[in-house]
């Protein structure tokens, strides 16, 4: 259990020092957010409708954007054969990792993305079911960022494949993410299906994502 | 099973099954397609355009069949270690991914005339929708990793964490409202489709089935092949 704190630290505190964090996907979430007016015209009737369901966009692609760098730098210079060789399992390791990208990454984000909701219209009682579903979703988006990190961390160009492996098994978070916003009670069945699919996800994808890495790791 | 583990005896099996599989594939389809041009009866309300159907559901159920086949050859190639077991996955892939594109552009097409509309945001084509993209992504790990050993352990995790879209697809029609069809053949309480509609529909089923079979056949023979050059290249190439 320390040795997963000390794991979970050294992410977090690498993400610090390191800068281009949480800084660099919250920049380009509000980016995303700004271009959308710009393309679909400044109608606020139309903006308030599609709010809860651009910002939900925005943060599966700010968090999809930072996948790369969960797994890839450790992998480089070897510090994952080290802990692959250590006492802690890998699972483990993989369930350490997700939840710094988590703290570092998609946490920020789903706290600050309904404050910017402002930029485009967001109905202000949205805010409080859309940042709770946001915060409970941007933790299986982690997750996920996490195993398709895993499925390509060799590879060069890994960029381009995360996307099309791990878009597709986004699709139920924002089905059930944009449902639980546009909700008028807080709790809903779809805040419900949701949490399923983090407590689902908090035990598939480390043993999914360690076997991929052993496969790498041979 | 475990005979066929042996990639010489599958290609001698392979051999020998090929010619009567072509056969009997030609055989289904012209008496499926003369049943379901000819013989079966335009619907009450949907006219003559009814018989996309024959085309297209038989393609549903194989993108559904060949991605769950998939996903069992993967496990078995996981647990038992067999060898072909990822060339079956792998050499099925594109084949299960042209079902499902047909799948999608005949319902397309039926669904221009029937609903007014090319493509709707419903349950059932967004699921297979999202079916066809597990496809390319599946292939795209085989591409993208360059020895195949490693490619196939990769590939595994993504066949066996795709198969979760299966059940998805399959029951979508009943746990969303949808404007897609729900199930008339395979349901609780048997089949509520006409006798004359159903016959059509279950020859074309085994006529994709036994298409399906030999594709496999000749995509899993010529990975084979090609395995067997790539280790011959580096037997070459260390030799020197």
């Amino acid at each position: 259990m320390k040795l997963i704190w000390a794991l979970i630290r050294r992410d977090l505190r690498l993400a610090t020092r390191q800068g281009g964090g949480a800084g660099t996907a919250i920049g380009f979430f509000v980016t995303v957010i700004v271009l959308l007016p710009l393309g679909l015209g400044p109608d606020q009737a139309l903006l308030q409708r599609i709010a809860p369901g651009a910002l939900w966009i925005a943060l599966l692609l700010s968090v999809l954007l930072s996948a790369e760098r969960i797994f890839q730098s450790d992998y480089e210079d070897g510090s994952l054969d080290a802990m692959a060789l250590g006492v802690v399992p890998l699972e483990l390791v993989v369930l350490a990792k997700a939840s710094a990208h988590w703290l570092t990454t998609a946490l920020p984000l789903a706290i600050a993305a309904p404050l910017f909701g402002f930029l485009i219209n967001l109905d202000p009682q949205a805010i409080p079911p859309l940042g709770l579903a946001m915060i409970l979703g941007s933790l299986f988006l982690s997750l996920l960022a996490a195993l398709g990190a895993a499925i390509t961390v060799a590879l060069r160009r890994g960029g381009l494949l995360v996307s099309l492996l791990i878009l597709p098994f986004y699709v139920p978070c924002l089905i059930f993410g944009v449902a639980a916003s546009s909700n008028s009670e807080l709790i809903g069945p779809s805040l419900l299906i949701l949490t399923a699919l983090v407590l689902a996800g908090l035990v598939l994808v480390p043993v999914a994502a360690a076997a991929a890495l052993r496969a790498y790791l041979k | 099973m475990q005979q066929l583990a042996n990639p010489a005896r599958f290609l001698k099996l392979a051999q020998a099954v090929l010619a009567p599989i072509w056969g009997l594939t030609a055989i289904a389809f012209a008496v499926g397609l003369y049943m379901a041009l000819v013989t079966a009866p335009a619907d009450y309300q949907q006219g003559e355009t009814v018989r996309i159907m024959f085309v297209h559901v038989p393609a549903a159920w194989m993108a559904l069949m060949v991605y769950s086949a998939m996903a069992v050859a993967s496990a078995s190639a996981a647990i038992f270690r067999h060898p072909l077991a990822d060339m079956a996955a792998k050499a099925a892939a594109p084949i299960g991914a042209m079902f499902c594109l047909l799948a999608l552009v005949t319902g397309s097409l039926w669904g221009k005339p029937m609903w007014g509309a090319w493509w709707v945001w419903d349950a059932r084509l967004t699921s297979m929708f999202v079916l066809f993209l597990l496809y390319l992504g599946y292939m795209a790990i085989w591409q993208a990793i360059e020895d195949p050993h490693r490619a196939a352990l990769v590939a595994r995790i993504v066949a066996i964490a795709g198969f979760i879209n299966v059940p998805i697809v399959k029951f979508s029609v009943d746990w969303w409202n949808s404007l897609h069809q729900g199930a008339s053949v395979f349901r609780i309480g048997g089949p509520t489709i006409d006798q004359r509609m159903l016959w059509p529909l279950l020859v074309m089923a085994l006529a994709y089935l036994l298409l399906f079979l030999g594709l496999l056949l000749i995509a899993m023979r010529s990975e084979i092949t090609s395995r067997k050059i790539r280790q011959l290249q580096f037997a070459r190439l260390e030799g020197r």
